[in-house]
């Protein structure tokens, strides 16, 4: 066991693959020697080679319709988008070519290949750096998306992306790259997709959240635990599929439920949460199913990043207002 | 790179010589006649024939095609008459082991390659059927995104690289596509990592109405190879035995790792940009097309192999015959396939089917099994 912070366990995972499958390819932009921006490839090309871990050129598009090449060549594609706001550059390779090789070719082509991006607020970038897009690739049938919460499991789903034989979009939040370490085993393990993780366990409230979001969810929950509040929270990490059996057991049981994204209430994937809620468990309700999420404007600039972004107190008096119902 | 002291600052100038170097290479003139020996492609009497075989074929194919669409019996189609020795004999300069990536137009090369003709006709009614290439056709399903194939075919070619065969990625765009992010992107990677790929832009003059001087101020759409670094051929694209020559070579160099070629081939397309309402009459002269008619591929090699005592009106009516007949049952067949049900499309969205989708299934299966 080591302790790892996200960033090291995201490397782990990567020069785990690597290792064992030689169809494994990494690439993207500043992944070669300067090992990403965020260090996140750090020592992979000089341990695997050039063949194996490699920059290209500056170009998102280019770096899409590499990743779909090269998975029907037989490769497993691992590309980086340096940012996730750059993804609308590679939105026709997305949504247009790599969600829809199996679909299109009647099963004869897929594309494993799991783009990974770093993404979410608070670490005050320039714009289109921090965007909360996850909605819009949950939203592209043939997708599946990844967001981890902490080193354990992003190492954990890492490896399961990969091994993925669709494309997975796995999405790495920047202010939990080096926020806090764990132990992270050094051996291989996965963490099966599309299966959320109940982080703590309650009975009055569920909080259903992802990402960033998990952390201030859990400070909140242990606030309202001292005000006599059984709170439950379930970290989805999955988002596309959801892990709907966890999220409606855990409805049953506490009758009350409020879902947490640091995106905008009119994007990420709460309104869908309270949608598959209402569709299966409205009868276990106390409560409407209410959320909290940032206004619906664009990311803000970076000194407005704090006021914006949705945090612990704004998650108790939403919890609130469900308990009190 | 040095500075050169004595430089002139006249970039326009710079522009001028360089776009007045680049040649149309021709072989075969408008009558028939060898024009440029010195690349005349070494071919034999068969491989000449087979040629004209497989351009003859193509033609009857648009003709039925087109009428198949009138009588609602075929679905999306983007007429090929005009651009045979484009697409024809750029393929036939290929071997089987190579990747096609085409656009919409270009499904004569995916069947030359070995799509069978049934299956072509399915995906243009929409049959996901049509888009199965069978094992060992390395063929992709025409792409509709114009210039999403030419990012795709760098990454082809470099995993062809990687792998370490002998063979290139080959892909197709027209005049209109050559003006994509994605054009340059495809080229610039592939030559950035001297892929095996071959890049053709098949400039039939107009995208859907937008003729080719309002695309690009480059006098030509083969001189964008230079930006790309990489080497580049502009081609009379209404002469069999000019593509043949260009593609072959290009591929030669490609699988000895000399990387990519950007090939632009002039021609035209004769009818409409596809059968679903475009009225060419609305953007383009019966003059124009009287001009390019009289360039038409067909013709030309036509008169050539008849010379050499290689072609007559009995092989040409024997092949229109033949392509009627396979026509008939390629139509035949199709018919025969099964309509696709939903359950079929949800079980090519995953390896493993999740769990929304699973729930769906069932509720499809049931509805299906009424």
């Amino acid at each position: 066991m080591a302790q790892m912070t996200m960033i090291q366990a995201i490397t782990d995972a990567l020069r785990t693959e690597l290792k064992n499958d030689e169809n494994v390819l990494v690439f993207g932009e500043d992944v070669g020697v300067n090992g990403g921006v965020f260090r996140a490839t750090e020592g992979l090309q000089k341990e695997f080679g050039e063949e194996r871990v490699f920059d290209t050129p500056l170009a998102e598009s280019g770096i899409g319709g590499l990743a779909v090449g090269l998975a029907l060549e037989g490769f497993r594609p691992v590309p980086e988008i340096q940012f996730f706001g750059f993804v609308f550059e590679v939105m026709d390779s997305v949504s247009g070519q790599l969600a829809r090789m199996r679909y299109r070719s009647g099963g004869v082509y897929s594309a494993p290949v799991t783009i990974r991006s770093p993404f979410g607020g608070g670490v005050h970038t320039p714009e289109l750096h921090a965007d909360s897009l996850e909605g819009l690739m949950a939203q592209q049938p043939g997708l599946k998306v990844v967001i981890p919460s902490s080193p354990y499991d992003a190492k954990g789903l890492l490896i399961s992306a990969i091994r993925d034989n669709d494309p997975v979009i796995f999405l790495e939040h920047m202010k939990l790259y080096r926020s806090f370490r764990e132990d992270v085993p050094e051996e291989e393990y996965i963490i099966p997709l599309g299966k959320a993780a109940v982080k703590r366990e309650g009975s009055d409230l569920s909080i259903i959240t992802y990402g960033a979001m998990v952390h201030e969810s859990l400070k909140a929950a242990e606030a309202l635990e001292k005000e006599g509040h059984s709170v439950e929270v379930i970290d989805l990490r999955t988002i596309q599929p959801l892990d709907i059996e966890t999220i409606i057991a855990s409805v049953e049981k506490t009758g009350r439920a409020i879902v947490v994204q640091e995106a905008q209430k009119q994007a990420g994937i709460a309104a869908n949460v309270v949608a598959e809620i209402n569709e299966r468990a409205i009868l276990s309700l106390e409560a409407p199913v209410l959320r909290v999420a940032a206004p619906d404007t664009v990311f803000p600039f970076s000194q407005a990043e704090t006021v914006w972004l949705p945090n612990y107190k704004d998650i108790i008096e939403t919890a609130k207002k469900v308990l009190e119902f | 790179m040095s500075a050169k002291k004595t430089a002139q600052l006249n970039p326009q100038q710079i522009l001028e010589s360089i776009e007045n170097q680049i040649d149309m290479i021709q072989v075969l003139n408008e009558e028939g006649k060898i024009v440029n020996e010195e690349a005349m492609p070494k071919m034999a009497d068969e491989e000449l024939q087979e040629l004209m075989t497989r351009m003859v074929y193509t033609r009857v194919l648009d003709q039925r095609s087109i009428s198949l669409n009138r009588q609602g019996r075929l679905g999306f189609y983007a007429p090929t008459a005009g651009q045979e020795a484009s697409q024809i004999a750029s393929h036939y300069a290929l071997e089987k082991e190579d990747w096609i990536l085409p656009g919409y137009r270009d499904v004569p090369q995916i069947v030359w390659h070995g799509l069978p003709l049934w299956k072509a006709f399915l995906f243009s009614r929409g049959h996901f059927v049509g888009n199965q290439a069978p094992e060992g056709v390395n063929v992709l399903s025409p792409q509709i995104i114009i210039g999403a194939q030419y990012v795709q075919n760098a990454g082809v070619a470099l995993g062809l690289k990687k792998r370490g065969k002998k063979a290139v990625a080959v892909t197709y765009t027209g005049d209109g596509g050559s003006s994509q992010g994605d054009f340059y992107e495809g080229i610039n990677f592939a030559g950035a990592f001297n892929a095996p790929a071959i890049f053709i832009v098949q400039n039939n003059q107009f995208a859907i109405s937008t003729p080719r001087e309002k695309q690009t101020a480059a006098k030509t759409i083969a001189q964008k190879g230079i930006a790309a670094g990489i080497p580049f051929v502009l081609v009379d694209g209404m002469d069999p035995l000019a593509v043949y020559t260009v593609v072959k070579e290009a591929r030669e160099r490609a699988i000895n790792g000399g990387g990519p070629t950007l090939i632009e081939t002039m021609c035209y397309r004769y009818g409409p940009h596809t059968m679903a309402g475009d009225d060419p009459t609305r953007y383009r002269t019966s003059d124009l097309d009287t001009e390019w008619e009289k360039k038409d591929p067909l013709v030309r090699f036509r008169k050539y192999l008849e010379e050499k005592g290689l072609w007559n009106e009995e092989k040409e009516t024997e092949v229109i015959e033949r392509a009627k007949e396979e026509i008939k049952d390629a139509i035949k067949k199709a018919d025969e396939t099964p309509k696709q049900k939903v359950t079929d499309l949800m079980a090519n969205m995953y390896d493993e089917m999740p769990a929304n989708l699973q729930e769906q299934y069932e509720i499809y299966t049931a509805k299906e099994s009424k």
